[in-house]
């Protein structure tokens, strides 16, 4: 029986020829990730056991994303153990205010994970460098600090369900509305502890931007990993970012899947996800109208150029309605010096939206944008739970940056076809 | 064995509920427990006994990849999870940290907020002792016995270790 693309990378880290579903391995890891909120607790677990050296100092990334710049002393203090550690084993891949970007947006950037790798993150979107063709999943903080101190960490091999995608996306539909749609279709445990591999003709007419946002909400339902092949726009993309080799695996023709889903590209309508599961998704025509208070463009799923890109086209010449708070928060530095170069921030100022400074920030309900009791938000971030934002009874909708845009202008749940671009 | 009164959640209880993230800037235990459940049970802080069970619904713990969710439920008091299914980081990170959990469709199914039960975490076995009712859990695979064993994965990994 053959593998699927997931247990090829799996087995080439382990050392095996082949694994099967269900077989409990353990795997080198490539890359180990932290930030800011799960770091400290890793560091810990990590001096608590008595480690003394990590493994490697180059495949470690520390990322302080969260609560930064620190919004108060409390999250100034677990900067400050996650900075000193890195100080203490000097981190090469070691991200602080000024530099930093939110982590799942930075690492593809910046050339830290590419193809074929094997990555753990102590974060739960770790997930999204599947788009560039690896294994990437996210752990907890004790997890981190085995994988820090021993380069190596355990993993049941999954099972996987085979995600067929045809056709090509109209515009105003980006990859956020094909992972809203699909975990809308299979629902917030449909996926779990299985692989997505997201296969088909569709895949070559999906931007990086739109399969990383794809790949970063794979989590949502409930996968251990969702994953791209390696196509030309992938090497394109690593080209001059990713400087170990490149290594493609693919899955073999054989390979078992417990179930195919397909999606037509073609006939995708802009969809959101409403209060309180991203499965929760409504095409946006079917809730026009529902009045905001806040509109959040940015986060590790749609806080990239195309991103922010997407968003401009919609807000360019025209004004945030009156009442509705717009914030944009480019997802690193790069993007935000380039959002610059194009006029794209020159766009969000004048329309009357808040530019931020990299942060994840409002999405966890971090800083930066929480909401208060009744309020609710359109925003291109990950989850909607219950008092994830702010207040347990503000609401949020989650949304791609077209719609997101087109709600911020019009003060209520909107169509970017409605809007006069 | 354990033996409390029993809790009892829905499915998807996400780690945004078990612990929000505008608590996450202090990651002491006793803090975090304090504001355990908060968000869809207020008076869970309030009621919770040492021993006391708690019992969700499928993919209990998804969302954040935060280790701070089980953490907050054994500081709470709480000795042990029974759910139907749980969310997988949630699964690592209690296996992990040597927080016992039972994976149990009918229990989680069948006892209700306020029933005593008795649980043995080693054969898997829980006890409705208000109804008499008796319910057997997945077995873990032996390689997470082992990490369960020696108390979580750091100490899995310094033995081994040790025993080289």
């Amino acid at each position: 029986m053959g593998m699927t693309m997931t247990q090829k990378i799996l087995a080439a880290h382990a050392g095996l020829s082949a694994v099967k579903a269900g077989d409990l391995i353990e795997a080198k890891l490539d890359i180990v990730l932290g930030n800011d909120v799960t770091t400290p607790v890793a560091v810990d677990v990590f001096d608590k056991a008595g480690f003394t050296r990590v493994f490697d100092k180059d495949k470690i990334a520390i990322v302080l994303d969260h609560y930064t710049p620190c919004k108060d002393i409390k999250s100034a203090e677990l900067c400050k153990t996650a900075r000193e550690f890195a100080k203490r084993f000097d981190i090469t891949h070691f991200y602080d205010v000024g530099a930093v970007g939110i982590e799942h947006a930075l690492l593809p950037e910046k050339g830290i994970v590419g193809p074929g790798d094997c990555i753990i993150g102590a974060d739960s979107h770790t997930c999204t460098y599947g788009a560039l063709g690896a294994f990437s999943t996210g752990v907890g903080s004790t997890d981190m600090a085995a994988g820090m101190a021993t380069g190596e960490n355990w993993f049941k091999v999954p099972s996987a369900i085979k995600v067929v995608l045809k056709g090509k996306l109209q515009p105003f539909v980006s990859g956020k509305d094909v992972i809203l749609h699909l975990i809308g279709m299979i629902g917030v445990d449909g996926a779990l502890y299985k692989s997505l591999e997201f296969v088909g003709e569709g895949v070559s007419a999906l931007t990086m931007d739109d399969r990383f946002s794809i790949a970063n909400m794979a989590i949502e339902a409930g996968a251990k990993n969702g994953i791209f092949p390696v196509d030309e726009q992938t090497m394109a993309y690593v080209k001059d970012r990713f400087t170990r080799p490149v290594r493609v695996f693919e899955a073999d023709a054989d390979a078992e899947y417990e179930r195919e889903v397909i999606i037509d590209l073609d006939t995708l309508k802009p969809t959101v996800a409403l209060p309180h599961l991203p499965s929760n998704t409504k095409t946006v025509d079917e809730v026009k109208g529902m009045p905001i208070d806040q509109v959040v463009i940015g986060s590790c799923t749609n806080g990239r150029i195309g991103d922010l890109r997407a968003a401009a086209a919609i807000l360019k010449g025209k004004k945030v309605a009156k009442g509705v708070r717009c914030i944009v928060i480019p997802a690193t530095e790069e993007v935000y010096l380039q959002s610059i170069k194009e006029g794209l921030t020159q766009i969000f100022i004048e329309a009357g939206c808040a530019v931020s400074t990299p942060t994840c920030g409002p999405c966890l309900g971090g800083h930066m944008g929480c909401m208060a009791a009744g309020e609710r938000a359109v925003a291109t971030t990950n989850r909607n739970f219950v008092g994830r934002m702010g207040h347990v009874k503000s609401e949020v909708i989650l949304a791609s940056p077209a719609v997101a845009a087109a709600s911020a202008v019009a003060g209520a749940i909107a169509s970017p076809y409605d809007m006069e671009v | 064995m354990y033996q409390g009164t029993a809790f009892k959640y829905g499915d998807n209880v996400d780690t945004d509920v078990i612990i929000p993230a505008r608590y996450l800037n202090a990651p002491s235990a006793e803090e975090l427990a304090k504001h355990c459940m908060e968000d869809i049970d207020v008076d869970f802080v309030k009621e919770v006994k040492k021993g006391d069970i708690m019992v969700g619904g499928e993919n209990f713990g998804c969302g954040s990849s935060r280790e701070h969710a089980p953490i907050a439920i054994r500081a709470s008091g709480i000795s042990c999870v029974i759910a139907a299914s749980f969310a997988r980081i949630f699964y690592r990170n209690a296996i992990n940290i040597g927080f016992p959990i039972l994976e149990c469709p009918e229990a989680a199914a069948r006892i209700k907020k306020g029933d005593a039960v008795t649980v043995d975490a080693d054969k898997g076995i829980i006890k409705n002792e208000t109804t008499g009712e008796v319910f057997h859990a997945t077995p873990f695979p032996a390689f997470i016995n082992r990490i369960i064993e020696n108390g979580g994965l750091l100490p899995y990994l310094v033995n081994k270790e040790a025993g080289k």
